[in-house]
């Protein structure tokens, strides 16, 4: 494996207090570089970097920064996405259990170069161990001056909180995010404005997800160019955190530079292949959200744009990995349940399209489906496909669509054999 | 004024949370987590005291709360035994941990054990698909579990 950015203290030390963080890790160093520059020359760096937020969208991290206007007659925040609740997503928790510090360091300079003094880690309800090891290290922090008034002499001000969530997936989206941090149903917000203009309470916000924040240290001790450097496409630079889960003999976190491993490699030569000596059916490239791929579309380099060319998405780097004793319907069937009952409820599509696919797909796995059901499912779908206003309309249709387009035979027989051939 | 149900508890930690938040509602989310850590539920009284607490209409309250998950609207046992079933962990065998569960503690998802021991719950992913199946209790994550496992969680916690 290449030079580990931000799985480097895994599995080390639960918590990671500050000293251990500056001991082993360059602690706050960055923050200190940061802090000796002008905000527009940190923003410019991490724009060097090439860094593309984790989140899901893969958008350049130093561009959305620099959507911040320098002049605002309102506070200006950001804000931490640790929502992580996108299925089959699991590395934003390892990050805050072990390396609590590196992503706060990240924040800390993200304040500075946008010019917010105030900031919140957004995270899921859920993590309830998690939000204490972020207290705690937030507490550490402050202590050391490296939080609240006049950081390390700068003149530089900044507060920093944790606010948890309480169980709604749509709460990742970011604008669902803001609503829920104001104390509102999460609902997201029509865009635009974006949050860059009118975000948190108002004022220009930048939403970024750990992982994101976590990259940031290393850029400014390292230099954007070196980071830039990193990984086999140009306009994507360091390293992403391949979660993957499923049938394969060794799930969990694997860092890689981005797109330097295939989706193949990733799974027979670092993930010890399928458990059980079975067969691969199914991958899930991105989280539940992305289109899935058949098992003989493994070689594919695992970045961005070429996972777009392959007509599906890098998203959250959850890789779902599905082997021949599983039935394609029923895997379909579990994910359209999540969507539909995630959805918010605003838009008509999402709200009713969720639902009746999830009914459809109900039929046809209990043997009742008709012949007619199938372009039932692709009109639905399609007519949920872009008509929303977030993008979890877009997260529940592509993979339905998907689904019925490459395992359309085992729908058929599920229809023609009025029962599911695995049950 | 009736007798309070929140605690001084809840007060000065309120107080505490209330200035991180330039508008009063921002406080909701944390006011409810910290009533329900006292009550194990939110009931309309508590969800009223906490409107005034913080000083908001109690209807926002009630449309905040019917949105999360989270928040019980009825009481729960003393141990929220909460089955992740999305696609990570039923491919894991999740679906028979959670009916596992229900035969065991002779209820269904949704309801609490006669005795206000265990409510159990299907819930959705956990942020934990890399060591699935996932079965939260209370605060606490307990992954990679079995049927067997779960017996002896059982146990020990009966
Ligand atoms: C339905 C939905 C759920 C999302 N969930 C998450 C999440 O759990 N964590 C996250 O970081 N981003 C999530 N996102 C993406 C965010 O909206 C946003 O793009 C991201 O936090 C931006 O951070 P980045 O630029 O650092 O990637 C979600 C988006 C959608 C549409
Ligand atoms: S699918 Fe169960 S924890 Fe993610």
């Amino acid at each position: 494996m290449a030079e580990m950015i931000v799985s480097k203290f895994f599995y080390k030390k639960e918590a990671a207090p500050l000293e251990y963080y500056k001991k082993n890790g360059n602690g706050y160093a960055a923050l200190k570089k940061a802090l000796a520059m002008k905000p527009d020359e940190v923003i410019a760096e991490v724009k060097k970097s090439n860094l593309r937020g984790r989140g899901g969208a893969g958008f350049p991290t130093g561009m959305k920064w620099s959507f911040i206007p320098k002049e605002s007659k309102v506070p200006k925040y950001l804000v931490c996405n640790a929502d992580e609740s996108e299925p089959g997503t699991f590395k934003d928790r390892a990050i805050m259990t072990y390396s609590p510090h590196t992503m706060i360091e990240g924040m800390i300079i993200g304040c500075y170069a946008i010019g917010a003094n105030k900031s919140y880690i957004y995270i899921r309800g859920e993590y309830v161990r998690e939000a204490e090891y972020l207290e705690k290290a937030l507490e550490e922090a402050y202590a050391a001056g490296m939080l609240g008034k006049n950081i390390m002499g700068s003149g530089f001000d900044c507060d920093m909180y944790v606010h948890r969530g309480a169980g709604a997936y749509i709460c990742g989206e970011e604008t669902g995010l803001l609503n829920s941090l104001e104390g509102k149903r999460g609902e997201p917000r029509v865009k635009p404005p974006f949050p860059a203009i009118k975000g948190a309470f108002g004022g220009p916000t930048i939403v970024n997800n750990v992982e994101t924040l976590a990259n940031i240290p290393w850029i400014l001790n390292n230099g954007g160019e070196a980071f830039a450097k990193m990984g086999k496409y140009p306009n994507s630079g360091g390293t992403r955190l391949y979660c993957v889960s499923g049938h394969v003999n060794k799930p969990g976190i694997y860092e890689f530079e981005c797109g330097k491993v295939t989706l193949r490699e990733l799974i027979y030569d670092h993930c010890g292949g399928i458990r059980n000596g079975r067969k691969l059916k199914a991958v899930i490239p991105g989280g539940s959200s992305a289109p899935v791929l058949a098992a003989h579309e493994l070689d594919i380099d695992l970045d961005v744009e070429p996972m777009m060319k392959a007509g599906t998405m890098l998203g959250s780097c959850g890789i779902i990995v599905i082997d021949d004793s599983w039935c394609a319907v029923k895997a379909i069937k579990r994910i359209t349940h999540f969507y539909a009952h995630e959805s918010c409820g605003q838009c008509t599509p999402c709200r009713e399209g969720t639902r009746w696919l999830e009914d459809v797909l109900h039929r046809i796995e209990d043997g009742h489906g008709k012949e007619a059901d199938l372009g039932l499912m692709l009109d639905v779908a399609n007519n949920i496909n872009g008509k929303t206003l977030c993008a979890l309309g877009d997260a529940a249709a592509g993979p339905v669509l998907s689904f019925v387009q490459k395992f359309k035979h085992e729908f058929e027989e599920h229809i023609k054999g009025g029962k599911c051939p695995n049950a | 004024m009736s007798k309070k149900l929140l605690s001084e508890k809840f007060y000065s930690e309120l107080k505490k949370i209330r200035p991180r938040y330039p508008i009063n509602q921002a406080a909701l989310l944390p006011a409810l987590h910290l009533a329900q850590a006292e009550h194990g539920w939110l009931s309309d009284e508590v969800m009223d005291e906490v409107a005034a607490a913080i000083d908001i209409p109690p209807p926002v309250v009630r449309e905040v709360v019917t949105f999360y998950t989270m928040y019980n609207l009825k009481p729960v046992g003393k141990y929220h035994v909460q089955v992740c079933t999305n696609i990570s962990c039923a491919l894991l065998g999740a679906e028979e941990l959670m009916g596992h569960c229900e035969k065991r503690l002779g209820i269904e998802g949704g309801e609490t054990t006669r005795d206000n021991k265990f409510t159990i719950t299907e819930v959705e992913c956990l942020g934990s698909c890399g060591t699935a199946p996932c079965v939260q209790i209370n605060d606490d994550y307990h992954e990679n579990m079995t049927p067997e496992r779960m017996d002896k969680l059982f146990t020990e916690l009966s």
